[in-house]
């Protein structure tokens, strides 16, 4: 079964047509690369999948549930995290594990489990009883992705969760989601980072609402001509990224 | 630190003499010395929490340093504050215009405050503001996320500062208004201005003349860019085969192994010394990799920085 | 000086191109003020009065009709004694007694000079001194009937008005002085801390710090437009008391406004200084409230009689700036009195407003915190 499918997924906010027919699936623990320039339309396209806004036309199912009409059974199969909202800085760690597993209703026992498993997997042991806003960024974001994951999700969302952090961090980021990727989970991921979208299976690429291009790095470098994504992202993205 | 000598050419825009601030526990900015000559574009690089902004705060004199000095076009960030004020361009890390104004006012707004206007100076923005021209009617808050930078660009070079002080511009924005940006740097560059800007992104870096790799407060490292990559002296591979993930896995566990990190389509391998393509080959074939591809690398950046961090 | 006009300029198209702002500003002393004289016209209209009449004669039987057509009144038990008075009161129904003694008629008749008595209810001090401003109306037009053009003047009814409960009606009238108060804060203080603290939100605070201009142009270019702004507000203010809802502006209007003015600034060195404490908009909007808002409500005489409150309530009264004021603007538009009256709460305005901003000053750094 795919994690993700979506039919000429269409939203408009007025005149102004945010996502225009786009069409495109991810195959279950895929890691996709969804891309594009600031106001491409990513985040509306992103939302729509995650059940937070109704799409105007088009269809879309995520994890087999329709957008339309099961948005509340996708809450509960889909993990989420963005660079801006993840954690809350005044519970601890722990605290912010629990919280999060008991949104996504884990039982006791098994949020025990999991909480351990989490701090012992991301050596948090000696910071778990710490709030949170002490921990570097890095290890915020390492922990916000694995709270993510508490619920084991079919699909996660990453909507650029790598921004600012130092190289190694970074890295040690994309180990976790190859990881994740590894045992199934659907890895579905933007970033303003172009070498970071070599990690990805394939990537699709949006400009103006669009999707022009959807394939692996590799096709697609091959395609346009040039031995980098950035220069895949700038030939495709480039003069209309300023209107 | 480098021990880079802070000499005290006057001609130098902004030179930094063991500047440290703390706020409570956390040493934002610890013993930093650098210098940026006069018509530099200079390019502090460092992820979030490295301390750039503290340092740039102090450096436009909003905040007091605890330790150390430093001045700015000849003049001292604490006590020619005022003087200083009259001659720095600076755009804060987030958008920092009114976005109840439009383009035109906030422009016009920035150019009374410093006792210029529009026109006097409109040499020195033109190539970016007749971007923004036909939308200048369009309150600022309404415009996309490059155009927001132009503007905040433009704003801040109104008044003609002698040294322009960016704080990551481009953090947050798209790989192409990051590029389209750079080029304007290059051309302001070219006018003589003496530019210090921050970032996050690593691959922004050869765009500067010279470098300083910030981490933790403190400098890893001074250098031009391709001195920088010059100060990574293991051996570094790089490789590529049909499974990344199973390819990571096995080459953090070989015994020639320093390490592994992915780098877009290939895997840095930063191996012990002596290691040859051939013996890499021949573990991974061992361990069933297809399509492996090897090729020795010379550093990058970002390799460079990730060895200093490492350090 | 070019700088700080375009910085005042700017202000004005920050006011002017957000309606929440524009809505408080105008919209809400007009409402506060129609909604505090609408109650009181609502209440005026059929209040339910009570008559002894101990005269049985022409002209208090005249009178009484008269007063009951008015539309204002309706009469709800006539009574017998003046006994029963305190008790009509206290069952809380009636709102004017109307008394007419022994004589009434004969009095009015043939010495030309006779006397009603008025009680109110002076609990509730704006209805009973409305309700008496009305019947004393009505009184006189019965009167000026009674007396044809140029006959003799010297029939007269003269009209006792006392106040049950309440005798000195203090705290009278003080909605309009209050809600004056209450929206000059809220404008002077509260906006101007919220707008300087939006600054410090959106970053622009940073850019004009490190501008050459000075922090005090900063914030007196932010405080100018509400200056003015606050001003305009409390005219219409006392615009509106006077001419929709019928209150005296017995005093110099001069005075008013000088004192208005003075309370203005005290209200905008109290804002200064809470955007010197304030980093976020939330931070402004919580301090405004807990400190200024909300004492001036409630300790300020504007809803309770300040000699109502415990003794310890009365103390922390005397360090709310709306108190004086509240005084200052009743003892002008009521009372008619002039500064030689009102220097004492003048003084403790002029004060207060010197020490604050003084304070707040004190408060200004050239640089993040």
């Amino acid at each position: 079964m795919k994690a993700v499918v979506t039919n000429k997924l269409t939203k408009k906010f007025g005149d102004f047509v945010a996502t225009n027919e786009i069409t495109f699936d991810v195959a279950q623990g895929e890691i996709f690369g969804f891309l594009g320039a600031n106001g491409a339309g990513k985040t509306t396209a992103m939302r729509m999948l995650c059940g937070l806004l109704k799409p105007t036309s088009g269809e879309a199912t995520v994890a087999g549930f329709d957008v339309y009409k099961q948005s509340e059974q996708i809450k509960q199969v889909i993990g989420y995290m963005s660079q801006k909202f993840s954690l809350y800085d005044d519970l601890t760690v722990r605290e912010n594990i629990r919280f999060y597993g008991g949104i996504y209703g884990l039982n006791r026992t098994n949020l025990k489990a999991k909480s351990d498993a989490i701090i012992q997997q991301l050596g948090l042991g000696s910071v778990a009883d710490k709030l949170t806003v002490s921990l570097p960024l890095g290890w915020k974001q390492r922990l916000a992705f694995s709270v993510a994951l508490i619920h084991d999700p079919k699909v996660v969302f990453l909507d650029e969760p790598t921004g600012g952090v130092d190289p190694i961090t970074r890295r040690q980021f994309w180990d976790m989601i190859y990881e994740a990727a590894h045992r199934g989970t659907t890895i579905f991921v933007t970033t303003h980072y172009m070498d970071e979208a070599e990690y990805c299976n394939r990537v699709s690429i949006m400009v103006d609402g669009r999707i022009k291009a959807l394939d692996t790095p590799g096709a697609l470098k091959q395609q346009f001509g040039t031995d980098s994504m950035d220069g895949v992202f700038q030939i495709l993205a480039r003069g209309t990224s300023t209107k | 630190m480098t021990g880079q000598a802070v000499n005290n050419n006057p001609m130098d825009a902004i030179i930094i003499d063991h500047l440290s601030k703390a706020f409570g526990d956390t040493r934002a900015v610890q013993d930093v010395s650098l210098t940026v000559r006069e018509g530099e574009l200079f390019g502090l690089i460092g992820p979030d929490g490295a301390g750039k902004t503290t340092l740039f705060k102090m450096l436009v004199t909003l905040l007091l340093p605890d330790a150390g000095r430093a001045t700015v076009a000849g003049r001292d960030v604490v006590r020619d504050f005022r003087a200083l004020r009259t001659m720095v361009g600076y755009m804060p890390g987030r958008f920092s215009l009114y976005p109840d104004l439009s383009v035109e006012e906030n422009l016009s707004f920035f150019a009374t405050v410093f006792g210029t206007t529009i026109e006097v100076n409109y040499d020195l923005i033109r190539e970016i503001y007749v971007q923004l021209e036909p939308f200048k009617k369009r309150r600022a808050g309404a415009l996309s996320g490059g155009m927001k930078q132009k503007l905040a660009l433009c704003c801040a070079l109104i008044h003609k500062p002698a040294v322009l002080f960016l704080d990551e511009p481009t953090t947050g924005v798209d790989a192409v208004s990051r590029r389209e940006f750079w080029e304007m740097l290059q051309t302001l560059k070219k006018r003589g201005l003496t530019i210090l800007v921050s970032t996050p992104y690593m691959d922004e870096a050869g765009q500067c003349d010279r470098i300083a790799l910030m981490q933790n407060g403190r400098i890893l490292a001074i250098d031009t860019p391709e001195g920088v990559e010059h100060l990574f002296r293991k051996p570094l591979f790089a490789v590529k085969a049909s499974d990344t993930y199973q390819l990571i896995q096995d080459l953090r566990k070989a015994p020639f192994t320093v390490t592994c990190y992915a780098f877009g389509e290939f895997l840095h391998l930063t191996t012990k010394e002596g290691v040859s393509a051939a013996s890499i080959q021949q573990y991974l074939i061992e361990k069933q990799h297809s399509n492996v591809v090897i090729k020795p690398i010379e550093a990058g950046i970002e390799d460079s920085f990730m060895a200093l961090m490492e350090q | 000086m070019n700088r700080f006009f375009a910085f005042v300029k700017k202000e004005f198209f920050h006011i002017l191109r957000d309606r929440r702002t524009l809505l408080i500003l105008f919209g809400m002393p007009l409402a506060m003020v129609l909604l505090f004289g609408f109650a009181l016209t609502n209440e005026i209209k059929n209040a339910k009065v009570a008559v002894l009449d101990f005269d049985h004669g022409q002209h208090s039987r005249q009178l009484t009709d008269r007063l009951l057509s008015s539309g204002y009144f309706q009469l709800t038990r006539n009574l017998t004694a003046y006994r029963d008075v305190e008790a009509t009161f206290r069952q809380g129904h009636v709102k004017l007694v109307v008394i007419f003694p022994v004589g009434f008629t004969h009095d009015y008749a043939h010495g030309g000079k006779a006397q009603v008595q008025l009680l109110t209810d002076a609990s509730e001090q704006n209805t009973a001194i409305t309700l008496t401003n009305y019947a004393t109306n009505i009184i006189q037009g019965y009167q000026a009937d009674q007396n044809p053009s140029d006959a003799r003047p010297s029939m007269q009814i003269e009209v006792q008005s006392q106040m049950v409960f309440n005798p000195e009606l203090k705290g009278a009238f003080v909605f309009v002085p209050g809600v004056m108060s209450l929206v000059l804060l809220l404008v002077s203080a509260l906006m101007t801390s919220i707008t300087i603290a939006r600054e410090k939100e959106t970053g622009t605070m940073e850019v004009l710090m490190v501008s050459p201009l000075s922090q005090l142009q900063i914030l007196f270019g932010k405080v100018l437009p509400y200056l003015l702004l606050s001003f305009i507000n409390g005219c219409i203010i006392i615009a509106l008391g006077v001419f929709l809802l019928g209150i005296p502006l017995n005093g110099s209007l001069l005075l008013l406004l000088s004192e208005t003015l003075l309370f203005i600034f005290l209200s905008l060195s109290l804002g200064l200084l809470v955007s010197t404490l304030a980093d976020t908009q939330l931070v402004a909007m919580f301090i405004s409230m807990l400190v200024l808002l909300l004492p001036t409500i409630f300790l300020s005489g504007f809803l309770f009689p300040i000699d109502s409150m415990p003794r310890f309530l009365q103390i922390v009264s005397t360090i709310i700036p709306a108190r004086y004021f509240i005084d200052i603007v009743k003892g002008i538009m009521i009372k008619g009195v002039g500064l030689a009256d009102l220097w004492r709460p003048t003084l403790v305005l002029f004060l207060m407003a010197t020490v604050l901003m003084a304070a707040s000053l004190k408060n200004l750094k050239p640089r993040l915190n």
